[in-house]
């Protein structure tokens, strides 16, 4: 029984790992095409990646874009968490419910209808309509995660520190965002993500100015290229890195 | 009003107002653009159900609708069946110093770009790929895989995998051993234990994650454009295409609300076992 | 500092239940006032109304000479030491301590010498850099108490504050407790359902039952001569022997309504002849005995000091040296 399940979980990593470890392995190809056989070790493509200054402002403007909205979706996902979970509003349910419900709801069909009424009101295409749309999808997820996060220990802490002369955005500043770090920093992290990685609402939504996934997309369309191995690679190497990092300090911390 | 009531309607009206804003709106427009129709390049208003029948109606149209369907109930039961053993086996036969490390490589590759992920099984499954070399080598093959609905399949629930290992390994650890033993301590063997006791006590986390896997699945462009080519289209390729070509905006609103009708189906149906708000 | 609080004719429901029905009450400064009784009596309901977490439906509220209707927990001379502390879980015993101060722009070095002296005075010198997590349940009481001192407020109100120590912790913390609201001077106004902890800690205990005040005094007075049933029974075990027309179970007693005589003002000698009854069972409770006897109908209650040894079935002579008699019209 256990030797079977360790089998077993040979075999799902190897499932999971192998596109990952094609595609790093091929983004070394010393050839044009990254498919075997392997013909030895360059980082040429990698030099050209780096090189090439369309991907490289494509990677800037999704930084900026993720953390950009992603800091939005925070603060508002925060405050209404905070609200919704401080006082008793008439509805509550039904906000709570309509502030999830963009969680259901496919990223094309939000891209396609703030595209349609983006057109209508005459907004063109831009970073700025592709952050609007980031927003919306990392709303729920913020606001979620704000407000599971807040129990009756925040609560009372909050409750004590207005006692004790403190204003709303006092208690907002010196208690509750600290005391959700932790929480805040989740979501946080979770937003950058999905939006540094989202395609289809920066596809409908940008048109001169792109992000990185529309940009690899294009390079896509020239074909089969070490060079988006190279690109690819990179861009996981330094993801995982990253949550290989955040990972181990929250494990020494605990 | 009291100063309390206005306190937290202050709070709460920035994010409601941008949801109205930037989701309930853009929905209601593209109801409403649904209901029209074009005439030569332009878009009339107007309030017919054209675009509907034709959806329903042209079985090109209609057989999108059923190939993403098909392919998205695949993906979502293999996914499951895959996941299930896989998070199993971090939970129970990983030891606990090491689980943390297990779960982490077993979703690593979420952190590859979406789009590469796609392209890199597109370098798997081609004609000249990995997976032929191999077969090449003991005088199998070559396979047609790329550009299939196999190859899509293959796409999807590699990364649902990663993402439903994630959830049920979440629900497993939270269950007290006890259940398990107390089951069996009562004459129930392994078999029924896991029937009657593991099963149900784990199936909002499984349901949960299944329907994230649904939507997302039957949402999704890049996965079967990438891996499954032209020969057939799924409902997402469908709408890009009607507004691409034809700038058909009508047809692919009309579409769009047909998917997130059957989306919404899809929450009915397990609504009851849905812990959204605790993902 | 210190100031009066005045509860003037306050009501207040909740959901449409009464939770205080037309409560008075005069709270001098300086004063421990205690306010006593079961959960759900309204007691931390009025605590919330004095301190501005909730508004009364009707009546007035005045700390000193001021109106407090409209005025937020924020901006009343009132601190709060909450049941579960409500200490911050991220900030040290210095900055919590200083908080208040800080939210009145006192500026760093000022507030953490404030700090210093308060933790000094709840018995925590040293800890400024301590965090909450790093104490023990009854060091995080004192640092509740500290915080809540360190504003001076003029009212400061205790919501069940030692509720969630251990019995031992609780008592040393009482005796503290009384010690350090007669040196701060401060008017304090303390909430629990234990009536031993009431008369530990009160200037005045003000008994509460179901919205209203039913009996207040000292504790002395509470306990001897209670002014009403419930607050006879609430603070502790008491005989009631119905007296109907001037005829009861002890024999002849003026008027009608209910004799009270506590089990400890029982005994063989004493002022109020009971009679003669039988002994059914008794026990060695450390302090002292308790036994139970029948007299007529009557089950008499009654603690026999330490050395005494009744037994079942022995009949006793036996009398009050204390009682206190609710005439009823």
């Amino acid at each position: 029984m256990k030797r079977l399940s360790f089998l077993y979980l040979a075999l799902a990593y190897a499932f999971i790992f192998l596109p990952v470890a094609v595609l790093v392995v091929f983004s070394f190809q010393d050839g044009r095409l990254p498919v075997p056989p392997f013909q030895g070790v360059t980082l040429k493509w990698y030099e050209k990646v780096l090189s090439d200054e369309g991907l490289m402002t494509a990677l800037g403007h999704s930084a900026l874009v993720a953390f950009g909205s992603s800091g939005v979706a925070l603060a508002l996902g925060f405050l209404a968490a905070h609200g919704l979970a401080r006082v008793a509003l008439p509805g509550s349910l039904l906000m709570r419910g309509l502030l999830i419900a963009p969680m259901t709801v496919s990223y094309l069909i939000i891209g396609l209808g703030l595209l349609t009424v983006f057109n209508q009101a005459g907004i063109k295409p831009s970073l700025v309509a592709t952050g609007i749309g980031h927003v919306v999808i990392n709303l729920p997820l913020c606001f979620a995660i704000c407000f599971a996060a807040m129990g009756d220990h925040q609560k009372s802490a909050e409750r004590a520190a207005r006692d004790l002369g403190a204003s709303e955005v006092q208690v907002l500043w010196h208690i509750s965002a600290p005391m959700l770090a932790p929480a805040l920093a989740a979501a946080f992290f979770l937003s950058v993500t999905f939006s540094w990685d989202e395609f289809i609402i920066a596809f409908l939504l940008t048109r001169f100015e792109v992000t990185l996934p529309v940009e690899i997309w294009s390079m896509l369309r020239s074909g089969l290229s070490p060079a988006t191995n190279a690109i690819g690679s990179l861009v996981f190497l330094v993801s995982a890195l990253v949550v290989i990092v955040l990972e181990t300090l929250m494990r020494r911390k605990a | 009003m009291s100063r309390e009531d206005r306190l937290g309607w202050g709070l709460v009206a920035p994010a409601l107002l941008w949801t109205a804003a930037f989701f309930v709106l853009p929905f209601l427009a593209m109801l409403a653009l649904s209901f029209a129709h074009m005439e030569g390049r332009e878009v009339v208003h107007g309030f017919s159900f054209g675009n509907y029948v034709k959806a329903f109606g042209d079985w090109s149209q209609l057989k999108a609708l059923v190939n993403s369907i098909e392919i998205t109930l695949t993906v979502t039961v293999l996914s499951v069946l895959l996941a299930w053993p896989l998070a199993a086996t971090i939970a129970w036969s990983v030891p606990p110093r090491w689980q943390r490390a297990a779960l982490l490589a077993a979703i690593l590759p979420f952190w590859t770009s979406y789009v590469v992920r796609s392209y890199s099984w597109a370098l798997v499954l081609g004609k000249t790929g990995v997976l032929n070399r191999g077969f090449g080598l003991i005088g199998l093959g070559p396979y047609e895989m790329a550009s299939t609905r196999f190859a899509t399949v293959i796409g999807f629930t590699h990364f649902f995998v990663m993402l439903l290992t994630l959830t049920i390994y979440a629900n497993l650890v939270q269950l007290s051993p006890n259940y398990l033993r107390a089951a069996q301590d009562l004459g129930a063997s392994r078999l029924r234990a896991f029937v009657h006791v593991i099963l149900p006590l784990t199936l909002p986390g499984i349901v949960t994650g299944a329907f994230v896997t649904f939507t997302l699945c039957i949402g999704d462009y890049i996965t079967p454009q990438i891996l499954g080519g032209n020969n057939e289209l799924t409902l997402p390729q469908l709408i890009m295409l009607q507004m691409g070509r034809g700038g058909n905006f009508p047809m692919a609103s009309a579409l769009s609300v047909i998917l997130m009708a059957v989306v919404t189906l899809a929450y009915a149906a397990c609504a009851r076992w849905l812990r959204l708000d605790r993902l | 500092m210190t100031a009066s609080v005045t509860i003037d004719r306050v009501t207040q429901t909740y959901g449409g239940a009464m939770a205080l029905h037309d409560v008075s009450l005069q709270i001098a400064a300086g004063e421990f006032v205690v306010l006593l009784g079961p959960s759900g009596c309204g007691k931390t309901t009025l605590l919330n109304l004095i301190g501005g977490f909730a508004a009364p439906a009707s009546g007035r509220i005045l700390i000193g000479d001021r109106d407090m209707a409209g005025v937020a927990p924020a901006q009343r001379p009132t601190t709060t030491v909450f049941q579960d502390y409500a200490l911050f879980p991220h900030m040290s015993l210095a900055d919590n301590v200083g908080f208040g101060l800080r939210m009145r722009g006192v500026s760093r070095g000022e507030r953490r010498a404030k700090a210093a002296q308060m933790l000094a005075l709840v018995g925590l010198p040293g800890r400024e850099d301590r965090r909450p997590h790093e104490l023990s349940g009854g060091q995080r009481q004192r640092v509740a108490l500290a915080r809540a001192l360190a504003v001076s407020p003029d009212v400061l109100l205790l919501d069940e504050p030692l509720g969630a120590l251990d019995l031992k912790l609780r008592r040393q913390m009482q005796d503290e407790l009384k010690a350090i609201q007669r040196q701060v001077g401060t008017t304090f106004v303390h909430v629990t359902h234990d009536q031993e902890e009431a008369m530990a800690l009160a200037d005045r205990i003000v008994v509460m039952s179901e919205g209203r005040i039913a009996d207040q005094g000292p504790p002395r007075e509470v306990y001897l001569r209670p002014r009403s049933l419930f607050s006879a029974a609430f603070m502790g075990e008491i005989n009631q022997v119905p007296v109907v027309q001037g005829q009861s179970a002890i024999g002849p007693y003026p008027g009608t309504g209910m004799l009270l005589i506590r089990p400890e003002a029982i005994n063989v000698t004493g002022g109020l002849p009971l009679g003669e009854a039988v002994v059914t069972d008794a026990a060695f409770f450390g302090t002292h005995v308790r036994a139970h006897a029948r007299l007529g109908d009557l089950t008499l209650t009654l603690h026999l000091p330490q050395g005494s040894d009744p037994q079942p079935g022995q009949v006793l002579a036996l009398y009050a040296s204390a009682h206190a008699f609710l005439e009823t019209e």
